[in-house]
């Protein structure tokens, strides 16, 4: 390993390599024809045991489905497509609609999005074209970072610090200076909607900037150049050669940050307040696909009852693939040709 | 694209002009502002977790199980070795097949229709919601056990786990040159042989990479394990019986009324934290020494 302790990249230090070609060679000297006929049986059994391994994929996707579909069946033959329009969730009589969920899910995501998005393009330009070079490293990381906070410690801060926060300061604030507009009115509980919004958008925002930074360095350094000799300031150049070129790639991060909202579960079910209801002002508690799944599953008594939350939860698998795929195909426009950087 | 074409007119005012210096220098703040206001929560949340945190770890968090509720004292224990049973158990089941499907990927699906059906698949895998996952893990294997219990939890995570490692794997592998291949087959090395000892192996530390980025992932995942796992609040071993979790125990504890057990939750979280930041640190630093970096 003395290569290693040099610096030499691993990939292409022949060490290894040769003590394997060593043993490989003497074993063929060995005996290569029975070697030759032992292989292809190996190979063989090599070859389906990664691909059962790859088919498992398709079959976990597969069982998915199956059992979203088959488990939603009674609630989906007892209320049609009309429970997705009812805004009734009454277990006691049986009763389920999913209108006030589809809602609660739609608005807060909607609501991340907003603060979420020129957050986070703010951040991926601020990294990929102006920071010095030397703090780019450090910043990405930094940013990512959040992305690695699980739920449910979101949760825990935001019940202890964003909630208080938000019903002492700066809901007061918003009722006093924009309370006519309806949508901040009513008493400042702290949890409710705009909460749960907040923590949204900053679980978000490190999705939708890596995508957004990683689709900015695929635009062509020359792309750059070219305008900037042309006269433009650092300002127009990023705005018409770098995020024109890659608006369809940074509206892929955003969908995909959508995607994230859509089905994030655990910190806002903390803060968002758990009640079935349509209420126009942020203030309000609500409640959204994901935590009704959370907070009832387990303790869903009736068959109907718990094939209703199966049914809420088939919606929204169905909704986050479809924006998933949308989200890939978008990335993929800007970034194809440019070659295959890690994840890591 | 007529559109990119820049044409000297659209900057015609030049010399710049003060309104586009001062434009520029406007952008520039905002952009910097976006990163501070980003950074914002961040150290928020950090500087919380080691302030609320830091003074409620001590020995009776570590090695206690809880107290009933209200009573002072206890600890996590028994979340904190549920946890490491439930990831264990989804390691076992969740890193072979995502290795295998990423070695398949690489080796026998490049550019083949099958392939490319198998890499999306697991990008659509990838973006279905855990609270999903805990659905069909529940169908699968709480309904047939007729318990909650840590082999459903585990099978839960481990769905999450596959497509991470998966799409790593596949990465990692198609950055070892065809060379070292083609050199180990001339000298006559069985397929199956070469895949595992020559082009796995020189790849090793970027596969690692993907382990440990699910393993981070899936460590403090909560959502899925609410009826998988369930939760308990005594030691389990036992495969098919109910089992505590660090990130559910932290969940009951953040939304229960008790000032002690929101103390213990802090405590749980700097815990967890300090488990999934130690996972991806490693990563960097595996991946800036090993082949990452000579790859890039």
């Amino acid at each position: 390993m003395a290569n290693r302790a040099l610096g030499a990249p691993r990939l292409t230090g022949p060490q290894p390599l040769s003590e394997q070609a060593v043993a490989a060679q003497s074993k063929a000297q060995a005996s290569p024809i029975i070697q030759a006929g032992d292989s292809r049986v190996a190979d063989r059994v090599f070859f389906f045991a990664m691909l059962a391994c790859a088919l498992s994929v398709i079959a976990i996707v597969c069982l998915i489905v199956y059992e979203l579909v088959t488990k939603s069946n009674l609630s989906w033959h007892a209320f049609g497509l009309k429970f997705f329009f009812r805004s009734e969730w009454d277990p006691v009589n049986d009763q389920y609609g999913a209108l006030p969920f589809v809602y609660g899910t739609v608005v807060s995501s909607a609501l991340a999005l907003l603060i979420a998005v020129p957050l986070a393009v703010g951040v991926a330009v601020y990294i990929t074209e102006m920071s010095p070079r030397w703090m780019r490293g450090a910043l990405a990381f930094t940013t990512e970072l959040l992305a690695a906070i699980p739920s449910v410690i979101y949760g825990l801060w935001a019940i202890f610090v964003l909630v208080p926060l938000l019903r002492q300061y700066v809901q007061p604030f918003l009722a006093k200076y924009l309370g006519w507009t309806t949508l901040f009115s009513g008493p400042p509980y702290g949890i409710g909607m705009l909460a749960a919004g907040i923590i949204l958008a900053i679980m978000v925002v490190p999705i939708i900037s890596s995508i957004t930074r990683e689709v900015m360095t695929a635009v062509p350094q020359q792309q750059r150049e070219a305008v900037l000799a042309l006269g433009a300031t650092r300002w127009e150049m990023i705005r018409t050669g770098v995020l024109r070129n890659a608006r369809a790639g940074i509206a892929g991060g955003v969908i995909l940050g959508l995607g994230r909202a859509l089905g994030e579960t655990m910190a806002v079910t903390m803060v968002i307040g758990n009640r079935p209801e349509i209420a126009k002002s942020l203030f309000a508690p609500g409640y959204t696909m994901a935590s009704v799944i959370a907070n009832e599953f387990s303790e869903a008594t009736g068959d109907l009852y718990l094939s209703a939350l199966v049914e809420v939860g088939l919606a929204l698998f169905i909704v986050t693939i479809i924006v998933n795929i949308l989200a890939q195909f978008l990335v993929w426009t800007v970034t194809r040709g440019t070659p295959a950087r890690s994840h890591a | 694209m007529p559109e990119n074409v820049m044409l000297p007119a659209d900057f015609a005012d030049a010399p710049i002009s003060i309104w586009r210096r001062a434009l520029n220098s406007a952008v520039t703040a905002m952009a910097a502002g976006a990163v501070l206001l980003v950074l914002l929560p961040l150290g928020a949340v950090f500087g919380y977790l080691l302030y609320r945190g830091l003074g409620s770890i001590n020995w009776a968090f570590l090695t206690q199980i809880p107290k009933p509720p209200g009573e002072p004292g206890g600890g996590m224990a028994n979340a904190i070795g549920g946890s490491v049973y439930i990831l264990l158990i989804a390691s076992t089941f969740g890193v072979p097949l995502g290795i295998g499907a990423g070695i398949y990927l690489s080796e026998y699906g490049r550019g083949t229709r099958f392939g490319n059906l198998i890499r999306f698949t697991a990008d659509v895998l990838n973006g279905v919601p855990s609270i999903i996952v805990g659905i069909v893990a529940y169908g699968l294997v709480v309904l047939s056990q007729g318990h909650f219990s840590a082999l459903a939890g585990g099978v839960a995570l481990a769905i999450m786990m596959v497509p991470t490692i998966t799409r790593t794997t596949e990465e990692m592998l198609l950055l070892v040159p065809q060379a070292i291949r083609e050199a180990s087959y001339g000298l006559g090395v069985s397929r199956w042989r070469t895949t595992l000892s020559i082009t796995l192996r020189t790849a090793t530390s970027g596969v690692i990479t993907g382990v440990m980025l699910a393993f981070a992932r899936v460590a403090g995942e909560t959502a899925p394990l609410l009826f998988t796992a369930f939760g308990n609040q005594y030691w389990n071993w036992k495969m098919n019986q109910p089992t505590a979790a660090l990130s559910l125990q932290i969940f009951t504890y953040a939304i229960s009324p008790f000032d002690e057990w929101h103390r213990q939750a802090w405590a749980g979280a700097l815990i967890l934290i300090i488990l999934i930041v130690a996972s991806v640190g490693a990563v960097r630093l595996v991946a800036n020494r090993g082949m990452l970096k000579g790859a890039n």
